[in-house]
């Protein structure tokens, strides 16, 4: 089994322009990943799979992780120009202050495939792409010409996540049915507030039951409450 | 029959039209399920019929989706446990074990020998429940009702009881930990369990004889619904399934993860593809599965059953992430973890058998008459707890 870099050099020398990049997993796994530009997948995962040495014929696993946006704050260091009375003389003098600054990070949609060789034996091979972010541009393309495993998963990521996989032949839900908007995999869904509570409601289902009963009575004015 | 349904204008029938085929007739759309009883559960396969001949068969899922996943995400590794319990119910304790096995993977986290063995001998009585059940079921789906599953019920009572007696309960056993078992099975279990796998070639072959050159069973099952091996890897088939179109991969023997190395046992593959060949292939592993069972409980060694450097309260996993997969007894069960350092995965995601051998449905079942529909699809052993999760 060749490791992630030797993967890497032979992806890139058969796909040019793959831009191949790799994740480092700091667990003991050791189960390091491969990222892939959406615009070259396909290529690479027909590579892959037909190539002599890797033979990856498996895709055993395909998934997907929500990333919400991240406020990410940095100290930064930035000359000022303060004015200081300094012996008695008002001075124009420059300063180096330490300074917070938040930029929000993008959030983005990720799929991880995990692949395997039937025919020799060796595996996994983990792939990771990314969507642009988490709203409008969030296609990304379908493996499932390459290996037919994929059919369902894509199906099912796209049902949970909301990724769109370009190619695929019936990308529908799986689980979900068709009338249901958003995805419940993601990680800022909240439930739609229509569902039945406990008869005997406790701690946080009680306090949603009150919440609940509260803004039925006030859409209907006949509620009685808890 | 006369007429589709398109004539029967029901209301809210909002299917995609019936469409006609150029030579005579029309196709009939037939919804089989979701209660349908050969189902297993609840699943819906909408069929289109030329007379009988199958066209389409497209697979509806998600009457049983609890959203799995998302509950793995907001309650602690440990808690997960008891869950997985409930995705192939008829297995819980390879279900247990598989989870485990990532979660240790995502730690480094080491097993006592003790516990590995006792693992292998709750996996390999799994194997033995899951696929007598399994072919009970297909016989009773052939229309032979209730006796041959007797058969297999019988034996797996047996063996449920020696779960209920070591894990405290038949079939959600919630029993593995990440670094060992919970409970040390004493000497009188051990020895209660070598009485059951005694007996246990002796049930094996009365069920093979009984059925092996049964004339229905050859007729109904020899050279339908076959599967191609390069189809069959393609498409991610695992398992049984998989083995019975001729490929070699059985995880057991290619990751050796536990002790597997340390026993001798065949993996039985089968020559066609078939529905005959996919049950031959379960009767062989019941035979090889009783090896491995006589071989464990001779060489079981003693020690403790968790690891006691284990870390249970407190449980936080190191950013990371880990893939983890076992030979289930209906194909690869894998679960894939991401750890961002907190009490709870940020990500738990589960591969499941069951649903991904379900993509080769159609293709198995194109030509073949609505009736064996039924059979292929028992042929390839679904529990709906797993498939929908």
């Amino acid at each position: 089994m060749k490791s992630v870099e030797e993967i890497k050099a032979a992806i890139e020398a058969a796909v040019p322009g793959a831009g191949v990049e790799i994740v480092p997993n700091p667990s003991p796994s050791g189960q390091h990943s491969l990222r892939l530009l959406p615009s070259h997948a396909v290529a690479v995962a027909y590579f892959l799979r037909d190539d002599e040495d890797l033979g990856l014929d498996f895709l055993s696993n395909l998934t997907g992780v929500d990333h919400l946006d991240k406020e990410i704050a940095e100290k930064v260091k930035v000359t000022r120009q303060v004015t200081k009375t300094v012996d008695g003389v008002e001075q124009t003098v420059d300063e180096v202050v330490e300074e917070t600054r938040k930029h929000m990070e993008p959030g983005y949609l990720e799929t991880v495939y995990h692949l395997f060789s039937m025919a020799k034996k060796h595996g996994p091979v983990v792939l990771r792409m990314r969507t642009v972010n988490r709203t409008d541009e969030v296609e990304l393309p379908s493996v499932t010409p390459v290996w037919r495993s994929a059919e369902f998963q894509e199906r099912e990521v796209f049902d949970l996540y909301g990724v769109v996989f370009t190619g695929h032949p019936d990308l529908r839900r799986l689980l979900m049915w068709p009338e249901f908007k958003d995805h419940p995999m993601r990680r800022d869904y909240k439930e739609p507030d229509d569902f039945e509570y406990e008869p005997t409601p406790h701690d946080t289902v009680l306090a949603r039951a009150k919440d609940h009963k509260a803004a039925v009575a006030g859409q209907e004015g006949t509620g009685t409450g808890l | 029959m006369s007429g589709s349904l398109r004539d029967t204008n029901l209301e809210g029938w909002n299917r995609p039209p019936v469409i006609v085929p150029d030579g005579e007739g029309e196709l009939l759309e037939v919804a089989m399920g979701p209660h349908h009883p050969s189902t297993h559960g609840v699943f819906r396969m909408d069929l289109a019929l030329d007379g009988e001949r199958v066209v389409r068969l497209k697979p509806v899922f998600g009457y049983l989706h609890r959203n799995h996943e998302q509950i793995g995400e907001t309650v602690s590794y440990l808690a997960m446990m008891p869950y997985t319990d409930r995705l192939d119910y008829i297995c819980s304790l390879t279900n247990n074990w598989a989870y485990a096995l990532a979660v240790e993977k995502l730690v480094g986290q080491a097993v006592p020998e003790r516990a590995e063995y006792i693992r292998v001998i709750l996996a390999e009585l799994t194997r033995i429940v899951n696929h007598a059940s399994a072919i009970g079921f297909l016989i009773q789906e052939m229309g032979a009702s209730g006796t041959p599953l007797m058969y297999a019920f019988r034996e797996r009572e047996k063996i449920l009881d020696l779960f209920e007696s070591l894990t405290g309960s038949r079939m959600m056993c919630n029993y593995m930990r990440f670094g060992g078992c919970r409970v040390d099975p004493s000497a009188a279990w051990l020895d209660a369990t070598r009485k059951v796998v005694a007996g246990l070639p002796q049930f094996a072959h009365e069920f093979e004889n009984l059925l092996m050159s049964n004339e229905i069973v050859m007729a109904r099952c020899q050279g339908v619904g076959k599967l191609r091996p390069e189809l069959a890897i393609n498409a991610g088939v695992t398992g049984p399934m998989l083995r019975a179109s001729g490929v070699n991969y059985d995880i057991r023997k290619v990751d050796h993860y536990g002790v597997y190395d340390r026993f001798k046992f065949r993996v039985p593959l089968g020559d066609h593809g078939d529905i005959y060949d996919r049950y031959m292939v379960r009767v062989l592993e019941i035979h090889e599965s009783i090896g491995i069972l006589e071989q464990a409980l001779k060489e079981i060694p003693g020690g403790p059953v968790m690891d006691p450097k284990a870390k249970i309260r407190g449980f936080r996993p190191k950013p990371g992430e880990a893939y983890g997969r076992i030979e289930g007894p209906k194909g690869e069960l894998g679960f894939y973890l991401i750890s961002d350092g907190g009490n709870s995965p940020y990500r738990f995601r589960v591969r499941p058998p069951s649903l991904i051998n379900l993509t080769v449905l159609e293709d198995m079942c194109l030509g073949h008459n609505v009736a064996d529909v039924v059979l292929i699809f028992g042929s390839v052993d679904i529990v709906l707890g797993e498939v929908d999760r």
